[in-house]
């Protein structure tokens, strides 16, 4: 099976830790991933912002360049959301018929816990992380894509880890893209309930399967000073007890550090 | 729609001062989370709620297909059943049609039951202008009334009172209240004892309706303090103005919808009251009967092949109750008696995108889809925002001579997006001005249109290296 990573825009340029801590945790179970250099960006940005024609050529290049492929896999449920619920869409905006054969015949997209549980049928991926953490399902990943329990079977299944319920936990917590800009005061005001809950929760670290929704509570959770770090689920699903170690220590490190992953892959022997 | 609604800011900034009242956070809060559990109780009950979902929104677009039949067909049996049909093209026709009903009687009091379409069209002011007094009889479009008020909320339009303000509401505005108490059986007391004499008195009733039968000319009120029994049958005189989308064909259909209705607005099993009636029957009821059918923007909003859904709406309010936004900003920062994810989508579609306000309501969503899971006729309310959204950016687009900066900023990203040569030259320009407003990978201040991200939070600093540097410098 040929499966590549759809790494995303946003993980790409704000979170590479996650894309790191992806292809540690699949080439540990054994899967060799591709990464497409030619890949960019999904268009969700676009597309829910109402700039749908801006999306056309970033679907037409999205199918480009995953042609081919068996499977797709993707750490960010509203990414894969947006490929498999609404590129038909664009396509159709775009009146153009091979674009939609091409929607049409694109190898399935999953998100990393849907990939895991799913596609390479594990829950136990072999992680150990001795730390309190709680979960926030993020909503593209609960409702659109519908992954229910698998980020929390998956991280069940992890060694050492105190997994604490998430008071409220289905609640959006206020990102939902540009509105975090265009009614900053709302999502403020829900991104403030959510760190109530978190906090409410005894957690030291909020996880979940978006970056983009970590970044907005995790913003708050550190203007607050509150202690509280965000990661990525598969930043937790990646780590072993060889990486504990050097594992960043501060709620602020997170993207700046590159110790673990990068140091697991080197000596994991990937593609070359 | 309502005039009162008039001149009401766009979203963010109606949210923003709404955000401000603890008082009406705290109301909103509590409310809107026991009407969840309440709902979810019942209709986690039902084994087959999905079957009931996928049959109410089959048989709402079945029906908006034929619209055109079922609705001829309506108005056959309401007049053969001793009913006239009235039809009115937008909210101020409605209003005249009705105001002359009502001077026809030669009344100055009417007494009304709970409808989201006369708060549609504004009925009551213009009610008003013409010197006849409309008395609101649903206890809590009673205390928007007496505070002078407007609706928050579809089912519970006073969602944003609490009891202690509704005693001093009644005490300064009801007779023979001064001394009333908080406890919410001596408020319902005293409104009862206000309004019977309002029912005893009355001559003409206005009503809306949940449903109108095609087959037989029938019309529903399903409700749950009776007060809806007393307008629909106490008077001489029956005018009930309904939305065109209301109506279905058949007895049986009800069925569904008597089911879905109650479990996902009140979370009953059952409402206490529902009322049916058929043109005028001898010594019984009404001897007069008008149905004043309402298009009011819903012919356009069908001939939308994505928008059309809306008119599914079965007005049960169960998107308002989970909806995130709604929950913390209340009903009025939507400015229109249709608040929350359903006002989103349905103002802009009713009203067309003419002001600020409504072309900001579409925005007014995280896209959470909180509200089409709980849609009991399936409305896809994400997917319709996301269409409006799109409407409301084409058509900014044409009528300025210059792109908005957000229009540039989306262009731009389009461009940065459709090289993945751009992208990388983009994140090194990214890391490096991070460089300048980073403090140990947080950023507290961010500039221009950013800045709203860093008012309440830190942002993160773009990464030195970028993941595909990592995968090139590791993988190749």
């Amino acid at each position: 099976m040929r499966t590549a990573l759809f790494i995303t825009c946003f993980n790409d340029t704000m979170h590479p830790a996650t894309g790191r801590a992806v292809v540690t945790l699949l080439e540990r179970l054994g899967c060799t991933v591709d990464f497409p250099a030619g890949q960019t960006c999904c268009g969700q940005m676009h597309f829910n912002t109402g700039y749908q024609r801006d999306c056309i050529p970033l679907v037409r290049r999205f199918g480009e360049v995953f042609a081919g492929y068996d499977a797709v896999v993707a750490p960010s449920g509203s990414c894969a959301a947006m490929i498999r619920h609404h590129h038909a869409r664009v396509a159709e905006v775009a009146g153009d018929r091979g674009l939609l054969e091409a929607v049409r015949t694109a190898p399935p997209v999953y998100e990393l816990s849907e990939f895991l549980v799913d596609v390479l049928e594990v829950t136990d991926v072999g992680a150990y992380f001795p730390h309190r953490v709680t979960y926030h399902p993020t909503c593209h990943s609960l409702r659109m894509l519908g992954v229910a329990d698998r980020p929390l079977a998956l991280l069940r299944a992890v060694r050492g880890i105190d997994l604490v319920e998430l008071p409220d936990a289905t609640q959006c917590c206020g990102f939902g893209g540009t509105f975090a800009l265009k009614n900053s005061d709302t999502s403020v005001a829900m991104g403030a309930d959510k760190v109530r809950g978190v906090l409410d929760s005894g957690a030291e670290v909020l996880c979940a399967g978006d970056n983009s929704c970590l970044t907005h509570i995790g913003g708050l959770l550190s203007r607050l000073r509150t202690g509280v770090r965000t990661m990525h689920l598969a930043e937790i699903l990646a780590a072993t007890e060889r990486t504990t170690a050097t594992e960043p220590t501060t709620a602020t490190e997170r993207t700046t550090a590159t110790g673990a992953p990068s140091h697991a892959v080197a000596t994991g022997g990937g593609p070359r | 729609m309502s005039s009162a609604f008039l001149g009401m800011p766009p979203f963010p900034q109606a949210a923003r001062r709404a955000l401000a009242d603890t008082q009406q956070r705290r109301n909103l809060a509590g409310a809107t989370r026991t009407i969840r559990h309440k709902r979810a109780e019942v209709v986690g009950e039902l084994p087959d709620w999905e079957e009931l979902r996928e049959a109410g929104r089959a048989l709402k677009e079945r029906t908006l297909r034929h619209l055109d039949h079922y609705l001829v067909q309506l108005e056959e049996r309401v007049t053969a059943a001793g009913g006239q049909v009235h039809w009115a093209r937008d909210a101020a026709e409605a209003n005249r049609i009705v105001t002359r009903l009502v001077q026809e009687t030669g009344e100055r009091e009417v007494v009304k039951v709970k409808s989201m379409t006369t708060q549609e069209t504004g009925l009551n002011r213009a009610l008003e202008t013409a010197g006849i007094t409309a008395y609101e009889t649903d206890l809590a479009e009673l205390i928007v009334q007496l505070g002078d008020d407007l609706p928050s909320h579809i089912l519970v339009p006073a969602i944003h009172r609490n009891r202690a303000e509704i005693r001093e509401l009644f005490r300064r505005t009801m007779p023979d209240a001064e001394g009333v108490g908080d406890d919410p059986a001596e408020l319902a007391e005293a409104a009862r004892r206000y309004l019977r004499q309002k029912f005893l008195r009355a001559k003409v009733g206005i009503s809306g309706a949940n449903f109108l039968v095609a087959e037989t000319g029938t019309a529903v009120v399903v409700e749950s303090e009776g007060n809806g029994r007393m307008c629909l049958t106490l008077p001489e005189t029956l005018i009930s103005v309904v939305g065109i989308e209301k109506v279905v064909p058949t007895w049986q259909d009800l069925e569904v919808y008597l089911q879905l209705l109650p479990r996902s607005s009140t979370g009953e099993r059952m409402n206490p009251y529902t009322s049916t009636w058929t043109g005028t029957q001898d010594g019984d009821g009404p001897r007069g009967f008008h149905l004043v059918l309402l298009d009011g923007g819903r012919t356009d909003t069908l001939a939308d092949r994505i928008g059309r859904q809306t008119l599914n709406c079965i007005r049960c309010s169960a998107c308002l109750n989970v909806c995130p936004v709604y929950e913390r900003t209340g009903g009025h920062a939507y400015g229109s008696v249709y608040p929350g994810p359903i006002g989103a989508v349905l103002n802009p579609q009713l009203r067309g995108t003419g002001t600020e306000t409504d072309r900001s309501l579409p925005f007014a969503s995280t896209l959470c889809g909180a509200c089409y899971e709980v849609c009991p006729v399936k409305i896809d309310i994400p997917e319709v925002l996301v269409h409006l959204r799109a409407r409301v950016v084409e058509e900014t687009g044409g009528r300025r001579h210059t792109p908005t900066p957000e229009a540039v900023a989306m262009r731009a990203a389009r461009w940065v997006f459709s090289s993945p040569a751009r992208l990388s030259a983009a994140q090194r320009l990214a890391a490096l001005g991070s460089r300048v407003v980073a403090r140990r990978g947080r950023i507290a201040r961010l500039p221009g249109p950013l800045a709203g991200w860093t008012d309440a939070r830190d942002a993160p600093a773009p990464a030195g290296e970028p993941f595909r540097q990592w995968w090139e410098r590791t993988h190749r």
